[in-house]
């Protein structure tokens, strides 16, 4: 039951909200580009010019008739995702990971039948689920499949990378893995397990769950420490192109790791989070500080990873 | 690549000038007053005229206060059964004048005058008077005059001083054989209104009224001006105090007599007066008039549209609460908004009895919006089914309310009933989303930050304060633009990051 001091925060260097909100997200994120980070469809459509990988889209359903008539759109996929385009923070995404006939298994092992699909949709569409409660449309993809290399880590999801990407260059990054607590779902707030990863190396640098450090995953007992993000240049280059793909300044990107496909762009966020300093057990705003004295910025996203990992090693 | 945050200061800066200058201003002009319940103490002065009616036609004239040094007149009236009363002015001066065709036997007239007493500013110069006609004194009382009026010339240099020795010669308590010469025929004024005149000096008699809480049949006190250095000054001839005292009021400024009545004799005035204590709002509100600087008094509207913006014009210091709470302290709330609207609600309704019912009323509407999910609606059709059942809601708890004799807290009216019916729908999408603490972390934020906005409104300075000097209204902007860029940390941040207490140095 300990408060800390501002200025102890200050010298670790650790982001508060107002300062992000002032000083990096509005001043290097422009409002007009926001659009194209809350709307899923249009970062997907915009991923796919960059030819930035992503999980494959089946079909949009844009109306809502359109959602009466589902089950002819769904013939012949076995598992797939429904989420809604505006949606925030993984709210309204629906995973089907099995399907017999008309019934529809969840990942936890829950039944969904095709009347409850269908409600699922209608609520999307009204915009239940969007950033301001407009209008929406559900989209529906491909089920990511869980890399052998995260075997043991990950309850009843699929883990994901956030990379927060500042001017192009990723500056600080962490594994976020689902937990029995978190449903789920890989909100750290809600009980996920955030592993703080070296930007260098991909590896594990500390874990924490409900802001306190572990040591194993709470539900499979894996050693956390042991994690190391296979591939893991290609992965910051992954999120270092995000940059050029959306000129947001200042983004967290969410990234998975798909076992035939390897890692894919699953969302953009122009509002990035705090946790990821929790979770790396440091403050982000050196990194932040270093890249915003640099004088010029390298064009290639290769090489702009290359200077981040011997940077931001440790 | 830091910006420039001195533009913002800067902004803020003229906003406070410009709120605190426009305050001071129209308090001093306005006379409205800075605090809430302020009072003033106001008298009410009245002039009692009588005299016996010949049977004839009457005329009563009777000279009234003008703009007495000290006071301001708020109100006057007359009261006099059966008399025609007008106000005549003529030359800056004021008379009042009764008239009637035929009255006959004693007669009694009425003058009231409520004045209240206010800074007194520096005395106007005045056009020099003519130079006043020569004095006749009895033989033997001429000697002595001049006697006197050569020895107070020689002690002093101005009309003034001259005045003050004068008095001081004619006041002695041994006066000379001179002096008292002259005041076994003259009265102490009059002899020194002679003295005065005959040194070249103009003067003017004048009277004053001694003010003291609930005297009856008062008279005048007799007072000389002097003509001095492009000024009238006044002296208390008894004193020789040229400085007046505060309950002095001067009723009488030289002119033509005190009271004039044709058609009547054995005339006489008097006066008596109270001291009455009134909230100075209301002073201030009775001496206003719609020009210049109240033209754009939101006291002029119509009582209905004065009330809105008495709302209204909380409205601020509300949203300075919110900001201040999700950006300093860094509470989460429903919506950024939404505590202020809660927070108008409990206005309405007072804060326990609206906390109780909003409370109530929110988690039954969640217990009902939870049955309403399984339904299957479209979200308008739940939304606008929830408002319906939040009115149902209402009534029965009103009823119920009434039922048990507590019919008072729940005023629930229409504006409050869409807050909440919105309030049930978000914090059920919220439940269905992140769990049931997160709604008691958003609600209870809400309801934490609508408290503090509904303790602030209802305290009677920002009441008073907003709406009676709307432009103070421009702080609080000028408060929410400096928290608007602040960078530092969040109250609740110094707890959430405390792990990193034990990091490494």
């Amino acid at each position: 039951m300990k408060w800390i001091s501002p200025a102890r925060l200050q010298n670790l260097g650790i982001q508060g909200m107002n300062r992000r909100n002032l000083d990096f997200i509005g001043r290097y994120n422009e409002r007009r580009l926001y659009p194209l980070v809350d709307d899923k469809l249009k970062t997907k459509i915009l991923a796919n010019q960059y030819a930035v990988p992503v999980a494959q889209l089946h079909f949009v359903v844009r109306h809502q008739h359109e959602v009466r008539h589902i089950e002819g759109r769904l013939e012949g996929l076995q598992g797939f995702a429904v989420k809604p385009a505006k949606g925030s923070g993984g709210k309204g995404i629906l995973i089907v990971s099995e399907r017999s006939g008309d019934t529809f298994v969840k990942p936890s092992g829950n039944c969904l039948g095709l009347d409850d699909l269908r409600r699922h949709l209608s609520n999307i569409l009204a915009g239940l689920y969007s950033l301001s409660g407009v209008p929406d449309v559900a989209i529906v993809e491909d089920l990511i499949e869980l890399d052998d290399c995260f075997q043991g880590y990950s309850h009843e999801g699929i883990p994901d990378l956030r990379v927060i990407v500042f001017r192009g260059y990723p500056v600080m990054a962490m594994l976020r893995l689902a937990t029995h607590a978190s449903d789920g779902k890989a909100n750290l707030h809600q009980g996920a397990v955030g592993v703080g990863l070296d930007i260098a190396t991909g590896r594990c640098l500390n874990a924490v769950q409900f802001h306190r450090p572990v040591q194993v995953h709470p539900d499979t007992g894996q050693k956390l420490k042991d994690i190391h993000v296979p591939d893991w240049p290609s992965i910051l280059v992954l999120a270092a192109r995000c940059y050029e793909m959306t000129g947001l300044g200042y983004m967290g990107t969410d990234i998975v790791i798909d076992r035939s496909r390897g890692p894919l762009l699953l969302e953009l966020n122009a509002r990035p989070g705090l946790a990821i300093q929790i979770a790396n057990n440091q403050g982000i705003l050196p990194r932040l500080e270093h890249i915003e004295s640099l004088a010029g910025l390298r064009p290639e996203p290769e090489a702009r990873v290359r200077y981040a990992m011997e940077t931001f090693s440790g | 690549m830091k910006m420039s945050r001195t533009p913002v200061y800067l902004i803020a800066l003229v906003l406070v000038i410009i709120a605190c200058s426009l305050a001071v201003l129209r308090h001093a002009r306005l006379d409205i007053p800075f605090f809430p319940g302020q009072q003033r103490s106001l008298w009410l002065v009245e002039a009692r005229v009588d005299f016996h009616a010949e049977g004839g036609e009457v005329t009563v004239s009777l000279d009234i206060p003008d703009s007495p040094p000290g006071f301001r007149v708020i109100m006057e009236q007359a009261a006099s059964p059966g008399y025609g009363f007008s106000i005549i002015e003529s030359n800056g001066d004021r008379r009042g004048e009764w008239t009637i065709r035929s009255a006959s036997g004693p007669q009694t007239l009425y003058y009231k005058a409520q004045v209240v007493a206010v800074e007194r500013s520096g005395e106007d110069s005045a056009d020099p008077p003519p130079p006043p006609a020569g004095v006749f004194w009895d033989e033997p009382q001429a000697t002595a005059a001049d006697h006197l009026l050569a020895r107070a010339l020689a002690t002093s240099s101005t009309p003034e001083s001259l005045a003050r020795e004068l008095i001081k010669l004619l006041t002695a308590a041994d006066p000379g054989q001179n002096a008292a010469l002259l005041l076994s025929t003259h009265s102490l004024v009059e002899a020194l209104d002679m003295l005065l005149r005959q040194a070249g000096v103009p003067t003017r008699l004048s009277r004053g009224l001694v003010l003291e809480d609930a005297r009856r049949r008062q008279q005048l006190v007799p007072l000389i001006e002097v003509y001095s250095r492009e000024r009238w000054v006044l002296f208390d001839p008894a004193t020789g105090s040229q400085e007046l005292p505060r309950n002095l009021l001067l009723w009488y400024q030289g002119g033509r007599g005190l009271l004039d009545v044709e058609g009547g004799s054995r005339s006489g005035v008097s006066f008596s007066m109270i001291e009455q204590t009134v909230p100075a709002l209301e002073l201030a509100r009775a001496q206003m008039s719609p020009t210049g600087f109240a033209f754009f008094d939101i006291q002029h509207l119509p009582i209905e549209e004065q009330s809105m913006f008495k709302m209204l014009l909380l409205l601020p210091v509300a949203a300075l609460v919110v900001v201040f709470m999700r950006i300093l302290v860094g509470l989460r709330t429903s919506g950024t908004f939404m505590p202020i609207l809660i927070a108008l609600a409990f206005i309405q309704t007072s804060l326990l009895p609206g906390l109780v019912s909003f409370v109530a009323i929110v988690a039954l509407g969640l217990l009902i919006r939870a049955y309403l999910s399984r339904l299957n609606l479209l979200l308008v059709a739940r939304i606008a089914v929830l408002v319906v059942v939040v009115v149902f809601i209402i009534c029965f708890f009103s009823v119920l309310g009434y039922r048990i004799g507590l019919n008072t807290g729940m005023t629930i009216t229409f504006f409050p009933m869409i807050i909440i019916a919105w309030t049930i729908e978000r914090m059920s999408i919220l439940w269905e989303e992140e769990g049931y603490r997160e709604v008691l972390i958003q609600g209870g934020g809400s309801l934490i930050v609508a408290v503090f906005a509904y303790a602030l409104m209802k305290w009677p300075l920002i009441n008073h304060l907003s709406f009676n000097f709307p432009e103070l209204n421009l702080i609080p902007l000028a408060l929410i633009l400096l928290v608007g860029q602040y960078g530092g940390y969040r109250l609740t941040e110094l707890w959430r990051f405390r792990a990193f207490e034990d990091h490494a140095p």
